[in-house]
């Protein structure tokens, strides 16, 4: 009998027929050859019997059948393809195979193929299902690498908007992006692309942005961060595979966008006289060592816009296998001037429209947009201003609605915030009530009480400080100082008995900051979480 | 933010007019305390103490009505007492300078105790 695969026959030829009281031979021969072997085409169309010795034919399968001690050989075909044989060697009284025999064994074949042929087909099922089984469980081993490595939050800077988009592969690609905060207080901007799909692309995604997040705290180019980033993956990057990658460094104070780009696809920049690309040439990582990539630095002017994005949107096909292609996104780029969450939704919709529901998920989509807000020369330097020289990271962000008594609200979202900074009780209560007065101060004076100007607090931390900014719609007005209240002229009604907000936040922080520009005013207060003056 | 309330209940003791705030003292609480304060004049009471004890929220316009109350007892002559502030508003207080025009106490009992005191010399 014989077992089947793509590529290979096996033949166990065992000699002879044995009877009930023969011994069973020690061992079954092997007999391996290719479905291209002239004894295939020879068999498959053959009928009944087949004598191996009478054979003449330039076959090593036929040489092996002879040398295994073969005889007869009976082809065993279903739906005209060669499935099996079934082979005989010599019989053990040495006489000839009879007519009967010979009968026997073709009835014999002709019921055993179509049987065989079932046997077949049910284990290639298990093997599909297994197959199947163990593609889906790779499928979510990269799906859950991929979402562990996409960051969960988009970078806050003061004058700047940022959107993100993703959506991978029904087999999972290896596009990333991910943001790294510098301690300069420039924005380190990664978008990437691995190529492969599944868990191999996902795994050196993780290596890649590992790499790249070192690199990138030790060294300011991004030319030499790439650079550098190659030459680490080389040693490690599996055959055939390699990494496109754009990687940018963002001054949101000085509003420089310096990049270089390793195989990576387009980036655009749309401003005042169009959609322009930006341009800067370099090697994919992991293919060749000791690269050199090319750095091109950008001004973005408030109300520009850069797009990054992988190359699933624009190599998107259609049911008619039509392009999305580069020219229809600078297009839209071009057609829709609104914010970066505007425009990526734009860009999807789009791709829907496109694909009509055709599209298969070729490819991950990444789409990233960072906008300059539309900030005039002094509201951008106030905003600079207003900013931490060095940004603390992110603990809370919200929005309080300006009606009256939601200073409790502020107060409320600010305790929870800070439960896990260690402030001791007194700190706390000196902290909130700092808060519910600057809270209370932007609603009534900055945002006049109006129900669609929110008062935007943010709160940001690290082992040492605490800042939580309060801003208000009411720039442009000018701030009066923190006077100490005079006490006696109040009693005596020749003040109000008004005015203690400014005098009593100053006194419960450690330190205050006050700023404003045309449109905003913002008040920052600090807190020392470590010997601060106020224990 | 549902809108925050005071109540203030007013009782005599030993003379002195008790003013039990529960609740928060903001721009909301001023009619009441307004209404408490009317209320202990008519009391003629010889000196005021405002109970602290059940108050969790004092803001820059309830440090407003307190100075307001303040400077209408002092035109009637009436010393103001304060007794179960929290740590925090006590030191508030010492930080607007309340304390230096009204006596901060611990309880009700050294209210009174104050006020007898006060009343003997």
């Amino acid at each position: 009998m014989s077992t089947q695969n793509r590529d290979l026959w096996r033949i166990l030829a065992r000699s002879g027929a044995p009877g009930p009281t023969a011994p069973e031979p020690e061992s079954t021969p092997s007999v391996e050859f290719t479905p291209y072997d002239p004894l295939v085409a020879y068999l498959q169309s053959a009928r009944g019997v087949v004598e191996v010795d009478r054979l003449d034919l330039d076959s090593p399968a036929l040489r092996s059948l002879k040398e295994a001690g073969v005889k007869l050989t009976i082809p065993l075909v279903a739906q005209g393809e060669l499935i099996g044989m079934l082979n005989l060697g010599q019989r053990l009284s040495e006489q000839d195979y009879s007519v009967d025999d010979r009968t026997l064994l073709s009835s014999l074949a002709t019921q055993a193929a179509p049987a065989l042929r079932v046997a077949q087909l049910v284990r290639q099922q298990k093997d599909q299902a297994r197959r199947s089984e163990r593609l889906e469980q790779e499928l979510r081993i990269a799906r859950l690498i991929q979402q562990t490595l996409l960051p969960r939050e988009l970078p806050k800077l003061p004058g700047w908007e940022v959107a993100a988009y993703y959506r991978p592969a029904r087999e999972v690609g290896g596009d990333f992006y991910d943001f790294i905060h510098l301690e300069d207080g420039t924005l380190g901007v990664i978008v990437a692309d691995v190529t492969d799909k599944g868990v191999p692309a996902a795994l050196v995604m993780a290596t890649t942005r590992s790499v790249l997040h070192a690199a990138a705290e030790r060294l300011i180019s991004p030319s030499q961060v790439l650079a550098r980033v190659n030459n680490q993956l080389i040693p490690n990057m599996p055959e055939n595979m390699f990494v496109t990658c754009l990687y940018s460094v963002l001054d949101p104070m000085k509003r420089t966008f310096r990049f270089a780009n390793a195989g990576h696809g387009l980036a655009f920049r749309r401003g005042a006289e169009g959609v322009s690309e930006l341009k800067a040439t370099g090697m994919p990582l992991g293919l060749m060592p000791d690269m050199r990539y090319e750095e091109n630095e950008v001004v973005i002017l408030p109300g520009e816009t850069i797009l990054l994005q992988s190359d699933g949107l624009a190599e998107a096909h259609n049911s008619r296998r039509e392009m999305f292609g580069f020219p229809r996104v600078k297009q839209l780029l071009s057609d829709h001037p609104s914010g970066p969450a505007v425009l990526i939704a734009t860009l999807v919709a789009e791709l829907e429209r496109f694909t009509a529901g055709g599209w298969e998920h070729e490819d991950d989509v990444t789409l990233l947009a960072i906008e300059c807000s539309a900030l005039g020369g002094k509201a951008a330097e106030s905003a600079r201003l207003a900013a931490p020289e060095v940004p603390l990271p992110l603990q809370a962000e919200f929005n309080i609605p300006s009606r009256p008594g939601n200073e409790r609200l502020a107060i409320q979202k600010v305790s929870e915030a800070v439960q896990d900074l260690g402030l001791s009780s007194s700190r706390l209560e000196k902290l909130k009530t700092a808060v519910g007065e600057a809270t209370m101060n932007a609603m009534e004076h900055g945002n006049k009480y109006q129900d669609d100007l929110p008062v935007h607090i943010r709160l940001q931390a690290s082992n040492e400080k605490l800042s939580v900014f309060i801003s208000d719609h009411g720039g442009g007005q000018r701030i009066p100082g923190a006077a100490t209240p005079d006490l006696e002229a109040k009693l005596d009604g020749l003040q109000s008995p008004r005015g203690w907000g400014l005098f009593l936040i100053q006194n419960m922080v450690d330190d205050l900051k006050v700023t404003s520009d045309e449109t905003h005013h913002t008040v920052e207060l600090m807190l020392h979480l470590e010997g601060g003056q106020h224990g | 933010m549902a809108e925050a309330q005071l109540e203030a209940n007013v009782r005599l003791q030993a003379g002195m007019a008790i003013i039990d705030l529960r609740g928060d003292i903001d721009g909301f609480a001023e009619a009441a305390l307004i209404a408490a304060y009317l209320q202990a004049e008519t009391k003629e009471p010889t000196a005021l103490a405002l109970n602290f004890s059940q108050v969790d929220y004092i803001n820059s316009t309830g440090i407003a009505l307190i100075v307001s109350l303040l400077a209408r007892a002092r035109k009637d002559k009436r010393p103001v007492i304060a007794f179960g502030l929290s740590d925090h508003f006590a030191e508030i207080f010492e930080i607007t300078r309340l304390s230096d025009f009204m006596r901060i106490v611990s309880d009700e009992a050294a209210a009174r105790l104050g006020t007898a005191e006060e009343k003997s010399q």
